[in-house]
């Protein structure tokens, strides 16, 4: 048994044959995720200082030289390393005063604040399997995010309270700006205008109140409330659509969440992307009390939006990403910043950032070649082991050398 | 999904009875059915027929990769998602502990599995279409979010 780190679901039931080194047949693993597995043999990324190849050594220690170096260093990534590898991320960044920040904070990060803070009620993946009966994806499409979660917890899955399961005991609601692959499954769809999750919040808190909602067609509004109103035990899956529509009126879903629960019970489980996302979140505010964006400058923990990637990624004189394409994902202008200062990536794959990096670091990856422990998108811990033999340093055992090395 | 109109439409339409049917819609339905092929209409087989009868085999040949329940699996469109895996009632009969919770399938005994990614469909004899009392059950199908899988 492996488990997949493809996306934040961890499946922990695939089953796999290997042949001399490579995988010749995998059993349970959604498409996303074989294509994840199957990347291994392809696009390996070698040490490498200013594009000529190096050994691993030389490039561990020239990526040392450059953080010592700077005076504002920004750390980045983090969302695809294990808890280990992001504890000594953490270190490292206290040691060099240097800002650290993960994808969450142009992503999930301001819902993941409101459930890691207690605001939101959330609950595990398990508890949605057993006694959910109400599940709502909003602003987000499962089938291609998170390919196994209606068939493993959301709504077809049989749970201890839930025996007839989507047949007669689940209902599955989706509010999006299209009709995603998931809303096809779903009888209840609700269209909603890109932007207009705010003013469809408000008509659901309307119906529930019993009053007469002022967005979108009434009838099927006070439809929607009469399911809401029902609910036994029902879950909300935020996307990143609901969180970029919202913007700065996040609290408005707490607003909604805490009116739901007035009548009944109503969780929220953000539906996280990268696979240790959650974990990096969990880590730094045990730490230092924020979730994302701290700069450790002058040996205390700062929070603020200028400590995000968007705004450190312009004033940093040197960063180090480790797991993720931020030259791919980023907004052109942080992109061309990230890509002019002295970039040191650290990643089992190539990508657009370890092209444009100044030293690049191979890794091993994760689930694969290496293993760890990861945390859910519901908050539980999942450990793994590596599958295949590799001679590989994992993103823990380098970020130690890096740290010797300082 | 071709229909049965479809196909009847392009057939000669005489009711000659030759093929042992007593009109052009039963033998549609057969052909649908793959109780009988397209060589045993025989007017079909006259040259002036020739255009119908390179559009009845274009038609008809996405059925000829249907299990003998009638079931086609386009692995291109496959999410690999598992949802007909879990919505399958022989497969949560088989293994409750696992389908049944949306878990892969461990043994052999299931009907649907999830291999390299994309649905696989095995032990076709176990399935409730099988056979001539078979049950119209449309779980599989109806739970596909890409439309990957679907019933002749």
């Amino acid at each position: 048994m492996a488990v997949c780190t493809g996306c934040s679901l961890l499946c922990e039931d695939i089953e796999l044959a290997l042949m001399t080194g490579a995988i010749s047949k995998v059993k349970n693993l959604c498409r996303k995720g074989h294509g994840h597995f199957q990347s291994f043999s392809s696009d390996r990324t070698s040490p490498k200082i200013n594009s000529q190849e190096v050994s691993l050594d030389q490039a561990i220690k020239k990526a040392a030289k450059i953080l010592v170096e700077a005076k504002h260093p920004l750390l980045y990534g983090w969302s695809n390393s294990t808890l280990e590898a992001q504890r000594i991320g953490i270190d490292l960044a206290k040691k060099l005063g240097a800002t650290i920040d993960d994808t969450s904070s142009f992503c999930q990060g301001l819902l993941m604040e409101l459930v890691l803070a207690g605001r939101l009620p959330t609950c595990t993946l398990d508890d949605v399997r057993n006694f959910a009966d109400t599940s709502v994806f909003w602003g987000a499409d499962p089938s291609n995010s998170h390919p196994r979660h209606l068939s493993r917890f959301a709504y077809y899955p049989r749970g201890s309270k839930r025996q007839k399961s989507y047949e007669e005991e689940r209902t599955c609601i989706v509010v999006d700006v299209r009709k995603s692959a998931t809303a096809k499954l779903c009888s209840n769809y609700f269209k909603v205008p890109p932007g207009g999750d705010a003013d469809f919040i408000a008509s659901v808190i309307a119906v529930i109140e019993g009053k007469i909602p002022k967005f979108g067609d009434k009838k099927r509004m006070i439809e929607l409330g009469t399911v809401l109103r029902k609910t036994e035990y029902g879950v909300i899956f935020p996307g990143v659509g609901l969180v970029y529509s919202l913007q700065g009126k996040i609290e408005l879903l707490e607003t909604l969440v805490s009116k739901l629960n007035e009548v009944t019970v109503i969780k929220v489980v953000p539906m996280v992307g990268h696979y240790n996302m959650r974990g990096f979140n969990q880590l730094l505010l045990d730490d230092t009390g924020f979730i994302n964006g701290v700069s450790f400058k002058d040996g205390q923990a700062k929070h603020g939006p200028e400590n995000s990637v968007i705004a450190a990624a312009k004033s940093c004189d040197a960063a180090l990403v480790i797991g993720s394409d931020p030259l791919s994902s980023l907004p052109f202008g942080t992109a061309k910043s990230l890509a002019n200062a002295p970039l040191i990536a650290i990643d089992p794959r190539r990508s657009l950032t370890t092209d444009a990096a100044r030293v690049v670091i191979p890794s091993a990856m994760y689930g694969l070649e290496a293993g760890g422990s990861a945390i859910r998108m519901d908050g539980v811990r999942v450990e793994f082991e590596p599958i295949l033999e590799a001679d590989l340093l994992s993103d823990e055992q380098i970020l130690a050398r890096i740290m010797e090395e300082i | 999904m071709v229909g049965a109109m479809e196909i009847y439409k392009l057939l000669p339409t005489d009711a000659c009875k030759e093929c042992g049917y007593t009109s052009c819609m039963a033998l549609a339905v057969a052909l649908l059915n793959r109780e009988k092929r397209l060589d045993d209409c025989p007017a079909l087989l006259n040259p002036k027929y020739a255009d119908r009868f390179k559009k009845l085999k274009e038609l008809l040949a996405p059925l000829e990769n249907a299990s003998e329940t009638g079931l086609i699996i386009h692995p291109e469109k496959c999410f690999g998602c598992g949802n007909c895996v879990v919505a399958c009632p022989v497969n949560v009969a088989a293994e409750p502990t696992r389908c049944g919770i949306g878990l892969g399938p461990q043994g052999e005994k299931v009907i649907l599995a999830v291999e390299d990614g994309v649905v696989k469909c095995m032990n076709v004899n176990e399935c409730r279409r099988f056979g001539p009392n078979k049950i119209l059950c449309n779980a599989c199908t109806a739970t596909c979010p890409s439309k990957a899988i679907e019933f002749v």
